[in-house]
């Protein structure tokens, strides 16, 4: 991993919360869909790291959008309870022959079939997680698997989108 | 011994996982409650003035839609200005200072708010700087807001009306009966009125108002319309659905308003030993 990856990463970490907390904030997609296009900064850090920093990271992340947010320790706990799971799940739908190490989990490398597999079932534990904590004990079980269901919908399609439009020229330098 | 710290070694992220997770919990929990000092907010200065751009250029294209709106309030405050300019062939004479103005006003815009949780806040320019203080009620042309929960020395954080934490103290205009208004977490435009007994006759219509019990805002700030009776799970009280009267999905400008005599009624009430449920 040469600095230029880790620049470019850097400000594609940059970016996305940016848009997270300036445009996305309050974006509701019919009042049930919401949008958490950050977490694509932590599903998009290469396999070969090792598993504290992924945590801390997942961490610092959240927190950040978490103050922007003022809903301090929500978007924390899920992120955090991501960047814990996300090895564990990667080990479970591994490639035969495991990853290269220079192998970076996105839809480029992998491919729509895979990165489904991997992307969704994250992305939907995260917003379970986040609703669970935003709605408890005023909303009902069916309330917030809806929402999760359609967050996490919304959020991978636009997370494929992003992908689609801004990794290829990235990954060409 | 050294086969334990092997074994907790062998554990160390998951260790790490569940401390961090604590933290957040903690930080749930902390910021939550409503006297918590929530030291890492929109309101500092950093994210504040992130906000405050953001708003810059947002507020640009709805200039013409707040224009139109304070037209409208100076209008009406016109008008009850006029009416209270007696006429100058009249004899007035000055009431006693008891009925002294006790509430102060101010005003500020919104440069951040969230709508879609069920802890819901709002960001506002002005902070202790301006006067703003702790507790000041939070309203705008069409009915209550919310109240301030933090300030920092430029910019301030309120409490929306649609937080499940937040209790409003009001009335039904008509019966003068009071009760608190709580939002349910559900619709951004229906919040619940609580604590109608029974017997109470509210039918759907009758205007709910601020009831001036608080202390925090004065009597008759419109809060919304009942929108629906119901007998409710609770034997004694009524479910009563109020249809709010501020568009919480479009306010700009806000008013913020403080009660002078506020510390002197909080005394009183200390020392009589009264609980002030809002």
């Amino acid at each position: 991993m040469n600095i230029r990856v880790i620049i470019s990463f850097l400000l594609m970490a940059f970016v996305l919360i940016l848009v997270q907390i300036l445009l996305l904030k309050n974006l509701a997609l019919f009042g049930v869909a919401l949008c958490f296009i950050y977490l694509l900064i932590i599903l998009s850090i290469p396999v070969t790291i090792s598993h504290i920093p992924l945590i801390l990271i997942s961490f610092g992340i959240g927190f950040t959008v978490d103050i922007f947010y003022d809903s301090l320790g929500i978007h924390t706990a899920a992120a955090t309870l991501i960047g814990f799971i996300r090895p564990y799940w990667l080990k479970i739908i591994s490639p035969t022959g495991g990853y290269v190490d220079s192998t970076d989990p996105d839809l480029k490398e992998m491919g729509i079939g895979w990165y489904f597999t991997y992307a969704m079932p994250l992305i939907f534990i995260f917003s379970l997680a986040f609703f669970l904590i935003d709605q408890w004990g005023t909303a009902g079980l069916f309330g917030v698997l809806n929402k999760s269901f359609f967050s996490s919908i919304l959020t991978f399609v636009l997370a494929i989108l992003v992908q689609l439009l801004f990794f290829k020229r990235k990954r060409g330098i | 011994m050294l086969r334990i710290l092997q074994f907790l070694y062998s554990l160390r992220s998951f260790l790490l996982f569940i401390l961090l997770e604590l933290v957040a919990i903690w930080m749930i929990v902390a910021n939550n409650s409503p006297q918590g000092a929530a030291f890492f907010n929109s309101s500092t200065a950093v994210t504040g003035s992130i906000l405050q751009t953001q708003s810059d250029v947002v507020d640009f294209f709805s200039l013409a839609e707040a224009n139109e709106k304070l037209i409208e309030q100076n209008a009406a405050l016109m008008e009850a200005l006029t009416n209270l300019n007696p006429p100058s062939d009249s004899v007035t004479f000055d009431l006693d200072s008891a009925f002294e103005a006790t509430f102060k006003f101010k005003s500020a815009r919104v440069i951040s708010q969230t709508l879609r949780f069920s802890q819901n806040h709002l960001t506002l320019n002005k902070g202790s700087k301006d006067g703003v203080e702790v507790g000041m009620g939070v309203f705008n042309q069409d009915g209550v807001v919310g109240r301030i929960k933090t300030v920092s020395e430029n910019y301030s954080v309120a409490i929306s009306l649609l937080n499940t934490g937040m209790l409003v103290s009001s009335k039904i205009k008509t019966s003068d009966v009071f009760g608190s208004i709580n939002w349910d977490g559900k619709l951004a435009n229906e919040a619940k009125m609580l604590y109608i007994p029974r017997h109470v006759k509210a039918q759907s219509g009758d205007t709910v108002v601020t009831s001036g019990f608080s202390s925090i805002f004065p009597e008759g700030i419109p809060i919304g319309v009942i929108k629906a009776v119901g007998p409710g799970e609770n034997q004694n009280h009524l479910d009563i659905t109020v249809t709010l009267s501020s568009d919480f999905s479009s306010i700009n400008y806000v008013y913020l308003v403080e009660n002078t005599q506020l510390p002197e009624i909080d005394s009183l009430q200390q020392e009589a030993e009264v609980i002030n449920e809002y």
